[in-house]
């Protein structure tokens, strides 16, 4: 099963939902941080990088001496990354999506393609939890060829848990694409709910079944439960507002180590989402036995 | 010589636009003939990104010499260098106004980007 954990709303506890699920799962699981701008699943595991990789995209590459200037490839291209107005054109690597398409389109075989760096790709093996996660580097700004990169180191058949970058844009459709099940983490405040409609409505889109774990039970109101309510959203987990699981957090500790008592709360989690999964598959089995 | 200016109207009286690359209109006025046109930039208000790219095409294409805005920066710089398009900054309130200052010879080429690029 691939289980991504996502949320509209950022600084809900994506990291904190997926990290300690990874470290209650039991049997070897894969945790993939896929907040490639800023990944941090990291700081809650002692572990040396084992394999580190440099991610590159290809960006056109114009041999001048071949250009007539016709300018197939500025109107091919959506992004503006490559510009031409009967001169050579002119590229920015910088907008480029590395899709190919100029090259393609050029009559004269003018561009071809050079790597341009975008970031790192890390592994960590530990006991059980093998930690994959993409780094970005400052200043690149395409997350989704990362993100996409970081998914293709994905072993198949062992189970995996994707922590998603905040929001609903291009790198958390990246991420949640191929996903078996999504854990949608809100909190229950006016802002948590404005961005888990966002999120939901996007997951509905994808067509892949989703949970909401509430975080921070206690404070703001309950309209976040009647929403679910309302609609028909299964609420996979209470996690109390709970001052000491923010200093474990900001100690770099696993929930489930610094606080044993919750162990049983994320086990839980594990269970629910099991069975709603199980639901799942069971519907969809009628749906194709029909 | 025609030269272009940023503005969200359709008049000599419409404010000049600070912006160029998300500027709503721009005017096409020739000064041979003191006639102007007004070219659409609709369609690069709601661009996520390469809003000045393709703005500056855009003036490359409609035959302008020069360029009036509030500011520029660095890709549609490098775009409207390419097409041999001069720029200048100003701050004037009106296109005529800014028309006046560029007639005086009172507004400077720029032969840098003034602002900082958005996202990257």
């Amino acid at each position: 099963m691939i289980l991504a954990v996502a949320s509209g709303k950022g600084g809900t506890g994506k990291t904190t939902v997926a990290v300690n699920l990874a470290s209650v799962y039991g049997a070897p699981v894969q945790l993939v941080d896929c907040d490639v701008e800023e990944p941090n699943s990291h700081l809650f595991f002692r572990g040396t990088v084992t394999e580190r990789e440099t991610f590159a995209i290809p960006v056109p590459h114009v041999d001048e001496s071949l250009c007539d200037g016709c300018g197939e490839c500025g109107r091919f291209c959506r992004y503006s990354a490559i510009v031409s107005f009967g001169s050579n054109p002119i590229v920015f690597p910088e907008m480029c999506h590395g899709c190919g398409g100029c090259m393609e389109v050029c009559p004269r075989k003018a561009i071809s393609e050079v790597d341009k760096r975008i970031g790192e790709i890390e592994s960590t093996r530990l006991e059980k939890i093998t930690l994959i996660q993409g780094r970005l580097d400052i200043g690149a700004a395409m997350a989704p060829p990362l993100i996409r990169a970081v998914k293709a180191r994905l072993q198949e058949g062992l189970p995996a848990i994707l922590d998603a970058p905040p929001g609903t844009s291009c790198p958390v459709i990246t991420t949640l694409r191929g996903a078996d099940l999504v854990v949608l983490v809100t909190e229950p405040t006016p802002f948590g709910l404005h961005d888990l409609k966002l999120a939901v409505e996007m997951v509905r889109e994808l067509r892949i079944p989703f949970g909401v774990v509430v975080n921070r039970m206690g404070i703001g109101d309950n309209r976040v439960h009647a929403f679910c309510a309302k609609v028909g959203i299964t609420i996979l987990l209470e996690i109390p507002d709970d001052r000491r699981i923010a200093e474990s957090c900001s100690r770099g500790e696993l929930v489930v180590d610094a606080l044993p008592e919750y162990r049983s709360l994320f086990a839980t989690l594990l269970w629910n989402i099991r069975e709603l999964r199980g639901m799942e598959m069971g519907v969809s089995n009628v749906r194709s036995a029909n | 010589m025609k030269i272009a200016l940023s503005t969200s109207g359709e008049t000599l009286e419409a404010p000049l636009d600070s912006r160029f690359g998300r500027a709503p209109k721009f005017i096409l006025y020739d000064l041979e003939r003191d006639y102007f046109e007004v070219i659409d930039n609709r369609q690069n208000l709601d661009t996520s990104q390469g809003a000045g790219i393709q703005s500056a095409e855009t003036i490359a294409r409609s035959g302008a010499a020069c360029l009036v805005t509030g500011h520029c920066g660095p890709k549609a710089f490098r775009v409207l260098s390419a097409a041999g398009v001069s720029i200048y900054n100003c701050g004037e309130a009106t296109v005529a106004d800014a028309l006046k200052a560029f007639r005086e010879g009172a507004l400077k080429a720029m032969d840098s980007a003034d602002v900082e690029g958005h996202w990257i």
